[in-house]
């Protein structure tokens, strides 16, 4: 698992694109934002949890299809599948791999970006911490519609339908987070509700994902 | 005959209206596909001449 | 003599055949005198006026996006455990119906919103709900039409609706969590207290049960489409390899 995991890491380390995309793509829409909505600062404040967290959401996005697809298209997918370890921790760890080089990054830029966007100062804490729970969530989600649309020609466009509706309920509960922390308000109950939605979904979603690619390779 | 309707009746014709294109859309293309697939059917069977 | 039996397109194609002409009387039927009580016999409300008779399409049409949902649900599981092939493909003769019906309920609330409320649309937790609801059904239809292998995608679309009424239902208690509503309570509850004047309610009754069956009909109608897709797809590969 330890092998695998090195091995998904250094893929997408390696072969470009994959690793900086996202963050470039976060970077640039936290600029193209103020430059769309006007420079007025209260403004960008009040806006900017929720585009800092659309922003990461997207960028999430971008590399999701890779998670699979690249397995898919020289085979090693079905040499996973056919591995000593369970298929359910192959996409796990492949969930984990990706976080490590999409959500985590993400997560450590967001507080420079939310200085470009006027976030007030009570925020960043909570940014950090909000996207540091949420967005394990989007890549164990994302890792699911991967591997329902894994075996499509086209599926890149058909993910990115799939996956954010299910994205709903983090967006709602990471950009709470931001938006209550900037204000000083209580902020217990989103910060639990984020940290179990990231929690089942990593406990459970692998099982999903699992039947789904254990479906496509049939 | 017609109601009364007041004010309001552009949003109660409206949505008398819109539901009834939305429906008729479903079953307009419901019944074609239908249609569309029997006639499909029946001349694979034809062609096929089995059962 | 299980209710299985009807899982055999052969037994499910003879019955429905047999039953359609009657759901499709008394869909009509059931609509018109629903529609026609409500529009043309019933007193405006005195606080919201005629818009009160939009009711009698928004409430019902509401219910049977949300049913209809569920009903996929449903006959996905039964795919999945018992692997019926009439199942999956009511499941996914549902959806288009289903998608309609959400259209309905989003349109007609507009238009009662924007003079009661003086908006077309706010962000209140069900309209919002309503809206996710939609983006569900395109992601589920639009699965069904990427996978060109039927069982496939007949297994990846269950497996998508499973997962994805989990996160419905947690969407719409994230949206609840998200901003309070401007939405009434519901329409129709066992608590008397809740419920709509008797006036309104019996034509209301027998509009819900119109549009019951109109979905009824709808997913039979659809479903044995399918069913003849599948044959003549079987067909086609047989002729090719002969």
């Amino acid at each position: 698992m330890k092998a695998l995991l090195l091995r998904d890491l250094r893929l997408a380390l390696r072969s470009g694109g994959g690793f900086g995309l996202g963050l470039a793509f976060f970077f640039l829409l936290s600029v193209l934002v103020p430059l769309g909505v006007g420079p007025e600062g209260g403004m960008l404040g009040r806006i900017a949890p929720g585009i800092l967290w659309v922003g990461a959401l997207l960028a999430c996005l971008l590399s999701l299809d890779r998670i699979f697809a690249l397995d898919q298209e020289d085979g090693s997918l079905d040499l996973l599948a056919t591995a000593p370890i369970p298929l359910e921790a192959v996409v796990a760890v492949k969930a984990c791999a990706h976080w490590l080089v999409t959500g985590l990054p993400l997560t450590l830029i967001a507080p420079g970006l939310g200085v470009l966007l006027n976030l007030p100062p009570g925020g960043y804490g909570w940014l950090v911490l909000s996207l540091f729970l949420g967005t394990p969530a989007l890549s164990v989600i994302g890792a699911f519609g991967a591997a329902v649309t894994v075996g499509l020609r086209r599926g890149g466009l058909l993910l990115s339908l799939l996956v954010l509706p299910l994205y709903v309920p983090t967006l709602i509960f990471g950009a709470e987070v931001v938006r209550r922390g900037t204000g000083g308000m209580a902020l217990a109950t989103p910060l639990a509700l984020l940290a179990a939605i990231s929690l089942g979904a990593a406990a459970l979603l692998p099982f999903a994902a699992a039947s789904a690619i254990r479906v496509n390779l049939r | 005959m017609m109601p009364e309707l007041g004010k309001y009746a552009g949003a109660v014709l409206g949505s008398y209206a819109a539901t009834a294109v939305l429906i008729a859309g479903l079953v307009g293309l419901t019944l074609w596909q239908s249609v569309r697939m029997k006639r499909a059917l029946a001349e694979a069977e034809a062609r096929l001449g089995d059962k | 003599m299980s209710i299985w039996e009807y899982a055999n397109p052969k037994k499910f194609m003879a019955l429905s055949a047999g039953a359609l002409p009657w759901t499709v009387g008394l869909t009509v039927l059931l609509l018109a005198t629903g529609l026609v009580w409500g529009f043309f016999f019933t007193p405006d409300d005195y606080r919201q006026g005629s818009t009160v008779k939009i009711i009698y399409l928004h409430v019902p049409a509401a219910m049977m996006a949300i049913n209809a949902w569920i009903m996929m649900l449903v006959t996905s599981l039964i795919w999945i455990i018992r692997r019926h092939h009439v199942s999956a493909l009511a499941a996914k003769a549902a959806a288009p119906v289903g998608l309609t019906f959400t259209l309905v309920a989003l349109v007609t609330g507009a238009l009662w919103g924007q003079p009661m409320w003086g908006t077309w649309w706010a962000w209140d937790p069900r309209l919002t709900s309503f809206l996710i609801l939609t983006l569900f059904y395109l992601g589920y239809i639009a699965l069904w039409a990427a996978i060109e292998d039927p069982d496939t995608a007949a297994d990846l679309t269950s497996i998508l609706c499973l997962v994805g009424s989990v996160f419905a239902l947690l969407s719409r208690y994230a949206v609840n969590f998200w901003n309070q509503g401007l939405h009434q309570g519901a329409s129709l509850s066992l608590d008397k207290q809740e419920n709509v004047a008797d006036v309104f309610w019996l034509p209301l009754v027998v509009s819900i049960a119109g549009f019951i069956l109109l979905f009824f009909t709808m997913v039979l109608l659809r479903t044995r489409t399918e069913i003849r897709s599948r044959r003549l797809k079987a067909l086609l590969a047989r002729e090719r390899v002969a």
